[in-house]
């Protein structure tokens, strides 16, 4: 069990620490504005464009906020705060556990600012949408918060931030964040194997109400288990060096 | 659990039994044997490379042995640690940025079962004045007093510091030890490791000097130190009495060879005045300062077997 007080600052620090998750907060709302503004009454295949392009840019800058999980562990390992740390009560568990919250606490505050946003831009969706939609968006950003994990522990504090923002922006360009990238073909397939095309789709329940298939909830546990196994290594390596 | 000459069950007895670690083909540790009672003040005392750090990571569980156990009050390090009986200042290692002074040892101590009082911890350690600062903005010399500070979070039964005046110059160095003796004393077990001579000298009651990742000398400061911090006089003296020679004050211990006396000397100067007042027939006097480095050298050649790698 985390304490409070502990888990209080980790987040002050987070908030007061902009430099992570400020981009991803702010590009995806500044493209936002600037692209479905003057779109603000299209149609995009049958669905009003605000909508549309509010659930990519959701998908791009939550998969950018949890990720600063690693860059806040890069930076406090070139610290030697981990060590620091173990000679505290504090699991390496809880340790872990309060990372990624703090990294899913930026990613409803993204979520939070772009739904804003759209339903500024005209966005109306029923109730139970807006709930299903941002359910399934945190779920699909579990593999993105182990990615984060695992590179925080294999990046030092200087390489990490071009990395995740290098990352960020291949996972959204290549998932369609930004425009679909292929809808058929050998590139659909391909791209589908990628948990930022299924984090998109989750965003895309808004406005096709589609569930994910088998597939999705396949591609998504596969990455998720992948990447908390190098996590796993990456931590355990990092912690039996002197 | 131990117990002590009165029967009281106490709660921070250190045992470390052959303990080895070794990174790859540097053999950092050889086989450490300590016994450290409660209330004892140890330093570790050793150049660069003695094995100081490693055998501290190792009582800290920050490094697992390859060989031989850590028990603090018969627990494993990390039981001890979760019950808030360990605090530690490492050797290295920056503050978490973006908090005040404050706000961090506040974080830390909710980590604990019974933390201290924060601001009362903060005057003791003279951190007070501060508190308020961002930690990114502090002073080399503030930096080490927050983290001794941090050490200090938890009230800890047994304190670990790990060279904790590397990075000060004289002044501060001076001054950390003043507070040291003041508040980290009372009634813990202190271990720390150090390569100043004058710092375990200053502060600790048991000196534990390790070279090459062995124990090579352990015993009452006093005593350690007479191995180490002495002056040599070597002289030409026929017919000279070691048992005598042993008893003057000052030397410490006495060798003959032939003709040729070596004495290893805590008060050379003494020494040297009773020597040449008693000995007429005394020539060829030269009086040596022994370093520290030369010391451990020395005292590693009696213990180091010569097929094992450097």
């Amino acid at each position: 069990m985390i304490p409070v007080t502990y888990a209080r600052y980790e987040l002050v620090r987070a908030v007061r620490n902009g430099r992570f998750f400020i981009f991803s907060l702010v590009f995806p709302l500044v493209l936002f504005l600037l692209v479905a503004g003057p779109n603000k009454h299209e149609e995009l295949a049958g669905v009003p464009f605000p909508v549309y392009y509010m659930t990519g840019m959701v998908a791009w800058g939550t998969m950018g906020a949890i990720l600063t999980t690693g860059g806040r562990i890069a930076v406090e390992r070139s610290l030697g705060w981990h060590r620091q740390l173990r000679v505290t009560p504090l699991t390496a568990r809880e340790y872990l556990v309060g990372k990624v919250a703090i990294g899913y606490a930026m990613a409803l505050g993204s979520i939070a600012l772009l739904y804003a946003a759209g339903i500024g831009m005209g966005v109306r969706l029923p109730a139970g949408r807006w709930i299903e939609m941002t359910a399934m968006i945190l779920i699909g950003l579990v593999p993105f918060a182990v990615l984060g994990v695992y590179l925080g522990h294999v990046l030092n504090a200087e390489s990490i931030a071009p990395a995740l923002g290098g990352i960020t922006a291949l996972f959204a360009l290549l998932g369609g964040a930004w425009s679909p990238v292929a809808t058929d073909g050998f590139l659909l397939h391909l791209t589908q194997l990628l948990p930022s095309y299924w984090l998109v789709r989750a965003g895309q329940i808004a406005f096709d109400g589609g569930a994910w298939p088998a597939k999705a909830w396949i591609v998504i546990g596969v990455w998720t288990f992948v990447g908390a196994r190098l996590a796993a290594r990456a931590w355990r390596r990092d912690t039996q060096r002197a | 659990m131990n117990q002590t000459a009165a029967g009281i069950t106490t709660a921070t007895t250190i045992e470390l039994r052959g303990l080895e670690k070794s990174f790859g083909p540097i053999r950092a540790v050889r086989g450490v044997d300590l016994t450290i009672s409660p209330g004892e003040v140890v330093a570790l005392l050793g150049p660069n490379g003695a094995g100081k750090s490693t055998t501290l990571d190792m009582l800290l569980g920050l490094a697992e042995p390859d060989r031989g156990t850590v028990a603090i009050a018969g627990r494993p390090p990390d039981e001890a640690i979760r019950s808030g009986a360990v605090g530690a200042m490492l050797q290295t290692g920056g503050l978490l940025r973006d908090l005040t002074v404050r706000e961090l040892l506040t974080m830390l101590a909710s980590l604990y079962p019974v933390p201290v009082d924060v601001d009362e911890l903060m005057e003791l350690t003279g951190v007070a004045d501060f508190a308020r600062q961002r930690t990114e903005k502090l002073s080399g010399g503030q930096t080490q007093r927050v983290r001794f500070a941090m050490a200090l979070v938890s009230d800890p039964d047994l304190l670990v510091l790990d060279e904790p005046t590397v990075a000060m110059d004289v002044k501060t160095r001076q001054a950390f030890w003043t507070s040291m003796r003041t508040i980290g004393r009372s009634a813990r077990t202190v271990v720390f490791a150090t390569h100043y001579l004058e710092e375990a000298d200053l502060y600790a009651d048991r000196i534990v000097l390790l070279a090459q990742g062995r124990v090579v000398a352990d015993g009452p400061t006093t005593e350690v130190k007479a191995m180490v911090g002495t002056r040599t006089i070597e002289a030409t003296l026929p017919g000279a009495d070691p048992e005598r020679l042993a008893r003057v004050p000052g030397v410490a211990a006495c060798q003959v060879r032939g003709e040729v006396v070596t004495l290893t000397c805590t008060d050379s100067d003494t020494a040297l005045r009773t020597l040449l007042a008693a000995h007429p027939a005394m020539h060829d006097v030269v009086v040596r300062g022994a370093g520290l480095e030369e010391a451990f050298l020395e005292l590693t050649a009696d213990h180091h077997a010569p097929e094992e790698e450097a």
